[in-house]
């Protein structure tokens, strides 16, 4: 584990870690309001997680990117 | 029986088929090579790579099954999208370094990387045979995705005549696989999410406009469907399972074999970091497409007379055909419906492949013809796909459905236990193979044992802890123990220095 946290660095298991933690913060969202376009907070918060994880990946293939 | 819908079908299916064969050639490599028919020569760029995996995480069955789950079960059929969300920064920090050292070993399989690591042919062959025993169901469950739909486009689905339309999409799908290899899925799996996102992208505009919008669809259904029960003493009920299940999905599926066949022919570490950043756009069509569960819900299908015998034959699984065939034109539901066979092809071809490797690699040329060529080897593995395959189809045809799903329930549990020899093998060689293999089979027992509680129906288990009432996925709980007794019985070979320590990979491979 050692050498790859190295790699990816502090920031780069953060940025990694934000998406998971969002969705696995199950009791936190397991809610209706607020609501959004007609769409409970459960719903729309786990599927907005989505494209955001993807900007999350991003910031990580970056530092990965710059290293090597 | 739907005319249109049935010519569009068919038509589509013979396109793709031609496309399959055709495939061969592309890209073109000696095909009497292992990595040229097992992972297309390592050489898929970007595009195709991003096609290719999401071709194979997003497959027949979860087109059907997550909507059905949704509309039949609520809240806890959205666990797919916590799940999706969490496999790309698992397998981003992940799979890269397996590449790079697969690539400098020549490995095809996770099980050839388990071998040479640990130097223990008997950890490579649990693994072989967990990833195998795993995957068969999953092909099968393709197939009952198919079979949904075949039987939407109005044939009769029992009988010899009403078996023939699946059987003759897999004769046509393991005739492509064995002639073209990996390269086949990879150049259908363009045309079917083209497919696929069409499909979802007008369902998902015209249901909710004909329901009179999501504020509509969300107010239809009981609140105890829309969310998880709350917490009440001391029992967390469904919302421990719905985290643990999507985690232990998540780190399942990194370690099916038919993911490490379409990470392994991709270019490298670049290619598939570089992929992970947009693969979570199949994500969000998964989001969309657990939301067809509702709209099938609200729009009350199962009670109107036109589709109400579907339903009865089918149950929830015809939740999203069953929305085609309510709000469009019959030439759409063909597009719809092939966009889901087709959708079940492509898995089932990458599916069959890594099984093969894995047969041909670790039991055939581990086991019974260690001194084979490369030709023979590539030859047998093509047999092994068609062999795989029919088993699948035969499964299928003889025993009920149920016992498929029940089976690939359990295989997900099983594969999670192959998660410490291998992932932790990526990143250290303190592990004995020893307590790998002991702690393999400690996990695998007990995870049997948690199944088979509920006669297999279920794949949780309610852990009892300090008072507490914890339900969770029997595999993660499983993959703890797991754990737990690696590093104990490690501790204690060390402690007596008599671990092992045998590695046969090139320590340069892990530097990068």
């Amino acid at each position: 584990m050692k050498r790859k946290s190295a790699r990816l660095g502090f920031w780069g298991v953060l940025y990694l870690s934000i998406p998971c933690i969002a969705v696995l913060a199950v009791p936190l969202y397991n809610r209706a309001t607020p609501v959004l376009f007609g769409i409970p907070f459960f719903y729309w918060w786990q599927i907005g997680w989505v494209p955001l994880s993807g900007f999350f990946i991003y910031l990580a293939w970056r530092r990965v990117e710059r290293q090597g | 029986m739907h005319i249109t819908a049935t010519i569009v079908f068919v038509a589509l299916f013979v396109l793709i088929a031609v496309l399959g064969f055709l495939s061969a050639r592309w890209q073109r490599g000696d095909l009497g090579h292992l990595h040229e028919w097992g992972l297309g020569g390592r050489r898929f760029g970007s595009w195709i790579t991003w096609f290719l995996i999401g071709g194979d995480l997003y497959t027949a069955y979860t087109f059907v099954a997550v909507p059905a789950l949704v509309f039949g079960a609520g809240a806890l059929g959205f666990f797919a999208l916590p799940y999706t969300v969490l496999v790309y920064p698992v397998v981003f920090s992940v799979l890269p370094r397996l590449w790079l050292i697969a690539k400098r070993h020549n490995f095809i399989t996770a099980a050839d990387f388990v071998a040479a690591r640990y130097d223990s042919p008997a950890l490579a062959l649990v693994i072989t045979v967990t990833g195998i025993v795993a995957t068969m169901p999953y092909i099968a469950l393709q197939l009952v995705g198919v079979e949904v739909v075949i039987g939407g486009l109005g044939f009769p689905t029992h009988g010899i005549v009403g078996e023939l339309p699946l059987i003759i999409a897999f004769v046509v799908l393991a005739a492509f696989t064995y002639t073209s290899g990996l390269r086949a899925p990879a150049s259908i799996a363009v045309v079917k999410d083209l497919l696929v996102y069409v499909t979802v992208l007008a369902l998902i505009i015209v249901v909710p406009w004909k329901l009179g919008g999501f504020g509509k669809i969300f107010a239809a259904i009981p609140a105890e469907h829309l969310y998880l029960p709350p917490i009440h003493s001391g029992n967390l009920g469904t919302q421990s399972f719905y985290l643990t299940l999507a985690l232990g999905s998540a780190l399942a599926l990194m370690l099916y074999p038919h993911a490490t066949t379409a990470v392994l022919s991709s270019q490298g570490p670049k290619t598939l970091r570089r992929n992970w950043i947009f693969l979570p756009a199949y994500s969000f069509v998964l989001g969309l497409i657990a939301l067809l569960g509702y709209m099938a819900y609200a729009a009350n299908l199962s009670s109107i007379p036109a589709l109400a015998p579907y339903f009865h034959q089918y149950g929830p699984q015809f939740a999203m055909p069953g929305l085609l065939l309510r709000y469009f034109p019959d030439y759409f539901v063909g597009i719809g419906f092939a966009a889901v066979a087709i959708g079940a092809l492509v898995p089932a071809a990458i599916m069959s492949i890594a099984a093969a490797n894995l047969f041909t690699r670790n039991i055939y040329r581990a086991y019974i013809r260690p001194d084979c060529d490369a030709k023979r080897e590539t030859q047998m593995a093509k047999l092994v796909s068609l062999v795989v395959k029919f088993g699948a189809l035969l499964f299928i045809l003889l025993l009920p459905t149920e016992f498929a799903i029940q089976l690939q329930l359990l295989g997900g549990i099983l594969i999670l236990q192959t998660l410490p020899a291998i992932v932790s093998g990526i990143y250290t060689r303190w592990f004995d193979p020893r307590a790998l293999l002991i702690a393999w089979a400690v996990a695998l027992g007990w995870a049997i044992w948690a199944a088979s509680l509920t006669d297999f129906q279920k794949s949780g288990y309610a852990l009892h802890c300090f008072g507490w009432i914890i339900p969770g996925y029997i595999g993660l709980y499983a993959l703890a123990l797991n754990f737990l007794f690696a590093i104990f019985i490690t501790l204690l070979l060390r402690a007596t220095g008599r671990h092992s320590s045998a590695d046969l990979t090139d320590a340069a491979a892990y530097q990068e």
